[in-house]
């Protein structure tokens, strides 16, 4: 696979328009912002999630809670079920790809998905090397645990940055942790002298370029959602409070008993996290939750937060 | 209305969902005073208002179940300027092709728009594009599954064309849309331009 360089600037006037620019990929996730992400596994339920006010589905054979309960290897989801979905709506689509899987990620951007998910939810394939995502017109969005892992990320050319939550347990204290972690790490680095950024770059496995541009800006060069564990309108909430700029929800709503009114519900919190009012409202007569599970009930290799590096 | 006359005009970016912080950001470098508007009554102290980049569809719903959607559409109808781009493009337009069936939009410029037109986002692309009030030489267009204008009123000003004619930009009186986004770019002129709009109203 050949490498490119992010390119960043634009063509000039009479120029033929250029595709696949770090702009455009960062700037499509920019897009996003403030919304709902929700994992759909058919075209039905793309289409409840299109109604409910989702920015974009998930297309994906099982959500994680089915996939945690199946075991076995989880992969890249059947190009016709992608297609399917990609065809019943009309707002964004991502697919996940194994990590480190390029093949797969290249099957997914020749069927047109418009971001690609390099997952810790499916089963990883490279226990060393992650895909080299500036090779892609797709932007792709990585998850991490830290801000070590983000800044790895976006090196590879990741366009957005999700924490990782527990994915499929409905129990949202693992991504509460890594959100915590990324944006604590953020504001010791903008506390830091600038003879000090060169340590910390060592310490965080980072670019040191990188490291200095989060230091000055005080954020993530990209996009920066939550997600993992969000069953209810208030985890969304408590999400967005906590500085993600918008949600992920997999399980969280096919798993519910009344998902059409879950997954509206779970959108107006997003775009209200900061009144308990609105909150308070659209919690009302929701149904049942998914059933969680306790992520200190998980065996250590069970935990797919601890996939990727 | 706002405030002093002598004082900064005050202009609201729709903030339900997209690019908000980019567009504040903007605003403030373009010398007005830019807040986020979620409801209805902080639609009453604006003196302009800008519809951001995001998903449209999402805009919509959420511009419906909060009850901004009419007070929006009211006070554009009395003359209230605005400025979209992309998605706020798509909430500009009298008339939209490949949304969805229930989508509603503001409306106010008399132009039919096709959503994604230029597909997916895997056609996404950044050209250069000239724009009739904006001097100082082509903006960077970042065109994200961006809307095109299929066809405009006769009182519509075509103030942008890609090289093959497509309608990138078009302004009716107060009314600004743009299928590309200048606040993603560094580049205020389109802003500036918005900024003067306003002035000029109130």
């Amino acid at each position: 696979m050949s490498s490119t360089s992010p390119s960043t600037t634009a063509p000039a006037s009479g120029e033929a328009p250029v595709t696949g620019t770090a702009r455009v990929k960062r700037g499509m996730a920019e897009q996003l912002k403030g919304g709902v992400i929700m994992d759909v596994v058919t075209p039905e339920q793309a289409k409840i999630a299109e109604d409910a006010g989702a920015v974009a589905v998930m297309a994906l054979e099982r959500v994680p809670a089915d996939i945690r309960k199946d075991g076995g290897v989880a992969r890249m989801s059947d190009p016709d079920m992608i297609e399917g979905i990609i065809n019943a709506v009309s707002i964004p689509v991502m697919a996940k790809s194994r990590i480190g899987h390029f093949v797969e990620a290249q099957v997914l951007q020749a069927l047109g998905v418009d971001y690609i998910d390099e997952s810790e939810v499916l089963t990883p394939a490279d226990e060393a090397n992650h895909s080299d995502k500036w090779a892609f017109t797709t932007p792709f969005v990585c998850g991490a645990t830290n801000l070590g892992e983000a800044l790895r990320r976006i090196t590879e050319g990741a366009a957005m940055i999700r924490s990782k939550g527990e994915a499929g347990t409905g129990n949202v204290v693992e991504a509460v942790r890594h959100l915590r972690q990324i944006r604590g790490e953020i504001n010791r680095l903008r506390s830091m002298a600038e003879d000090e950024l060169y340590v910390a770059a060592k310490n965080l496995q980072a670019p040191y370029e990188l490291v200095k541009e989060v230091a000055t800006l005080g954020k993530l060069p990209v996009v920066l959602f939550s997600a993992g564990g969000v069953a209810t309108p208030a985890d969304a909430a408590l999400m967005m409070q906590l500085g993600a700029e918008g949600v992920f929800v997999g399980s969280g709503i096919f798993k519910s008993g009344d998902p059409a009114q879950r997954a509206a519900a779970i959108v107006k919190a997003t775009t209200f996290y900061d009144d308990p009012k609105v909150i308070a409202d659209v919690s009302r007569g929701l149904g049942e939750a998914m059933v969680g599970i306790n992520c200190d009930d998980l065996p250590e290799n069970q935990r797919y937060a601890n996939r990727g590096w | 209305m706002s405030t002093l006359s002598s004082a900064q005009p005050t202009v609201g970016v729709l903030a339900l969902q997209g690019d908000v912080r980019e567009h504040l950001a903007a605003l403030a470098e373009a010398g007005v005073l830019a807040r986020p508007v979620r409801r209805p009554e902080e639609l009453e102290e604006i003196d302009g208002l800008v519809i951001p980049g995001g998903e449209s569809t999402t805009m919509s719903k959420l511009a419906v179940a909060f009850g901004v959607l009419d007070p929006m559409r009211a006070r554009i109808g009395a003359g209230l300027p605005a400025y979209g781009s992309c998605a706020g493009m798509i909430m500009l337009a009298d008339k939209i092709l490949d949304g969805r069936d229930d989508q509603e939009t503001i409306g106010g410029i008399d132009m039919t728009v096709r959503r994604n037109a230029f597909g997916r986002q895997n056609e996404s692309f950044e050209a250069a594009v000239e724009i009739t009030g904006v001097d100082g030489g082509p903006v960077e267009g970042v065109f994200i599954r961006a809307p095109w204008v299929e066809s405009v009123g006769a009182d519509v000003e075509v103030l942008s064309r890609l090289a093959d004619e497509t309608i990138v930009a078009v302004r009716q009186g107060n009314l600004l849309a743009t299928s590309f986004h200048p606040e993603l770019t560094g580049d205020h002129r389109v802003h500036r331009l918005f900024a003067e709009i306003v002035r000029d109203a109130s």
